[in-house]
């Protein structure tokens, strides 16, 4: 038996200095021989504990093994029997925290890299031309799904492979969701989204663009339809605020309205594309999240020297690692143990100084984490021209609003059952970040799968 | 795609468009907006609605030519289409029978006024209509609004037809006579509607307005829009667009729409020259 190689096939990346003023894709992605290499790292362990810390249990051993054996058909065919968006989740997911931190290699040394491997095989298919899967016969039976993310993608996809008829109702101009909106193109190509889109779609799938459920039909309108099952996956997308002062100047923006006008409405590409964006040359960041990372990034690539702010110190940084290794190799500046407490104008009205205060951290909160305290006396003001809030976001009130008796949390949150994403109004499911509040792609993709296979038996019965 | 039914001009750089909308117009209400984008890469902006027909599936919008997009939009001929339509958005005018409701339009706002005025009166209230612009040549729909109000009032500042001066003159002198007022809607310029807010404070008449900040997504997502309302921010796309004009942080608003003046010019006079090559290349031809 060959000796196992302890550490993984490193991620081929465009290097830093280039990058910093590209939307391009950071990471390369693997060559046939490093994706062999790093298959053949995996001991087809018999346990398989990797499948259960996936959110959706793609059989990841047989996948790697198919590749190690060079039959990429059969391990792209693998990965979709139980994802759909396979090239999305080989980029986006925090496989650290998930399939790779059960691998029995990382005991060892390092595990498999399941993320770059999953990304392989789906670019892979990508090149040959994508294979359909065969559909079971129709049951005729509609079902309407709200939101066209990550969670209404593969809820959709799921039910359509089962044979139903899927309608997906979008509100913005492009199918995505969060994957068009949020996530830069140089960690996420629109071109993969679209394609992964486009597999979904030729499930049978009907893509309603343009429809913002709550407000042109209401889901009570949506049964009057015919539609037998609704799904609700409409995301997490309302922009939270601090709640200091002269937070609504001019050039303060929401992490969301940022990255939609760059990565949605490409603003980067202004005058040639209409929606504009001017950072000038100081942006600061508030936030130490995911997003708080794609923002700065994005700042960054349009020429800005960026600063992030975040409240508590590094060990408490919320974004994966990987995000602020990336972030800080592209020359980011962190000031950590740092909060704003207001907003100052230039004599236009336009954000010119961020009073912040330093902190230090005392006992653990209710999260777990430290509670941040302000050290008195400590303000100082950093100078701006834009300031990107990333202090989180909360369900788009819509449904609920035009919903009246969908059960709702004190957190604007719909209130589902975890194992079938049943909700209290009959025939309606819900998952992702509706449910969950702000979470990652493939938990929301997860919630979309469970609340598929439950409404599946509903349809059934 | 979403094509265009009829065009026509109201007044001097502002235009009437119907469109098939089906779906925005069977749920279309007064007080209302939608966002539109013209092309793959097009910016998307709100537009109140001015008309709907539930049977034939058209929306009607009027626009005043401003920036670029309002410019290539008035390019657009019948038949031609528009890449997006998305509505019917915000919140819509709260109607009930309030008693006398003065309905305040500013410029081509009538063409938003007029669903609004026609709504409170079709809910019993005595509807008194106020329209104001700079000049006559600016004035359209006066007789639209005559027929949905009880009374009706056009000023100009230029005094070339109605009264001279602005809305805020009849309606303060309605106010210091002690007439009967409920509620005031006023729709128009942010500045008309600032005054107009000014002008019925003093005597406590409930006022809305019809905030038309910047926006983006217009659902509730990006947070553009935000605007200050009883010193709380409030999204004008989902919680409004309509707010108590009272309780508006008015200079916050002006500066919020100032945010893109450079921008904007930049890509005015990019289009504009496009166009000014593309009419020459079309004379060599």
């Amino acid at each position: 038996m060959p000796k196992i190689n302890l550490n993984r096939t490193p991620m081929p990346k465009q290097e830093a200095e280039k990058r910093a003023s590209s939307f391009q894709e950071v990471a390369i992605g693997y060559t046939l021989d490093m994706a062999k290499a790093e298959a053949s790292r995996c001991l087809q362990c018999p346990k398989r504990p990797c499948v259960g810390g996936c959110p959706v249990n793609i059989s990841i051993p047989d996948f790697v093994k198919s590749i190690v054996e060079g039959d990429l058909a059969r391990s792209i065919a693998k990965i979709k029997e139980a994802n759909s968006l396979p090239g999305i989740c080989g980029r986006v997911c925090p496989q650290e925290s998930q399939c790779e931190a059960q691998c029995v290699m990382a005991k060892k040394g390092a595990s498999v890299a399941i993320g770059r491997l999953e990304r392989y095989v789906a670019d892979w298919e990508r090149t040959q031309g994508i294979t359909m899967p065969s559909l079971p016969a129709p049951s005729h039976k509609k079902v309407g799904i709200v939101g066209c993310g990550p969670a209404g993608l593969t809820a959709a996809a799921s039910l359509a492979r089962r044979g139903h008829q899927v309608t997906i109702f979008e509100a913005l101009h492009s199918p995505g969701g969060v994957l068009v909106y949020g996530i830069p193109e140089f960690r996420l190509p629109k071109t993969i989204v679209q394609g992964e889109v486009n597999f979904v779609r030729s499930l049978g799938v009907e893509l309603k663009l343009d429809w913002v459920v709550g407000k042109t039909i209401t889901i009570d309108e949506l049964f009057g339809e015919g539609y037998k099952a609704i799904f609700v996956g409409t995301g997490a997308g309302r922009p939270q605020f601090l709640g200091v002062p002269g937070e609504n100047l001019g050039g303060i923006f929401s992490a969301n309205e940022f990255l939609v006008r760059i990565n949605l409405m490409k603003s980067y590409l202004f005058p040639s594309y209409d929606t504009p964006l001017t950072v000038g040359k100081r942006v600061v960041v508030v936030g130490g999240g995911n997003v708080a990372m794609d923002a700065a990034r994005c700042a960054k690539r349009l020429g800005a020297e960026v600063t992030v702010v975040y409240r508590r110190s590094e060990a408490e940084l919320p974004a994966r690692r990987e995000e602020v290794e990336n972030a800080q190799e592209e020359g980011i500046i962190f000031r950590l143990l740092t909060n704003p407490v207001a907003f100052h104008p230039n004599a236009q009205g336009k954000v010119q100084t961020v009073e912040c205060m330093e902190m230090e951290l005392g006992e653990p909160d209710a999260s777990g984490r430290r509670r941040p305290i302000e050290k008195k006396g400590s303000n100082f003001r950093l100078e701006v021209d834009t300031v990107v809030s990333a202090v989180g976001t909360i369900p788009n009130p819509l449904i609920p609003q035009s919903t009246p008796d969908l059960k709702i949390t004190s957190h604007g949150t719909v209130t589902a059952d975890d194992k079938t994403g049943r909700t209290s109004k009959a025939g309606v499911w819900a998952g992702g970040d509706v449910v969950s509040g702000a979470a990652t792609v493939i938990s929301a993709m997860g919630a979309g799968k469970l609340a598929a296979a439950d409404i599946d038996l509903f349809l059934r019965s | 795609m979403y094509r265009i039914t009829e065009k026509s001009p109201l007044a001097p750089n502002i235009f009437l468009l119907k469109i098939a909308a089906p779906a925005v117009a069977k749920k279309a209400a007064a007080g209302q907006f939608v966002i539109l984008r013209l092309d793959e890469k097009g910016e998307r902006i709100p537009l109140t609605l001015a008309d709907w027909n539930r049977e034939t599936g058209e929306v009607t919008v009027a626009f005043m030519q401003v920036g670029k997009t309002t410019r290539q939009l008035a390019t657009f001929r019948v038949g031609d289409s528009i890449a997006n339509f998305v509505g019917p958005l915000g919140k819509p005018t709260d109607i009930e029978k309030f008693g006398t409701v003065v309905c305040v339009a500013g410029g081509f706002a009538v063409a938003t006024v007029v669903p609004i005025a026609r709504a409170m009166k079709a809910a019993g209230n005595h509807v008194i209509a106020l329209m104001g612009t700079r000049t006559k040549d600016l004035l359209f729909w006066e007789d639209r609004l005559a027929a949905v109000s009880d009374e009706l009032i056009v000023t100009t500042d230029d005094g070339s037809n109605g009264r001279k001066g602005v809305v805020t003159v009849p309606l303060k002198e309605m106010l210091e006579k002690g007439n009967r007022v409920d509620r005031v809607v006023a729709v128009g310029p942010a500045i008309m509607m600032k005054f107009v807010a000014a002008t019925t404070q003093p005597f406590n008449v409930k006022t809305i307005v019809s905030m038309n900040p910047i926006m983006v997504d217009g659902t509730g997502m990006c947070g553009a829009c935000r605007c200050s309302v009883s010193g709380e921010t409030r999204f004008a796309c989902v919680d409004g667009p309509e707010f108590d004009g009272h309780q508006v942080d008015w200079d916050e608003l002006f500066a919020r729409q100032r945010a893109f003046v450079t921008e904007e010019k930049q890509s005015l006079e990019q289009w504009q020259r496009q166009m000014a090559e593309a009419t020459a290349a079309q004379k060599t031809a």
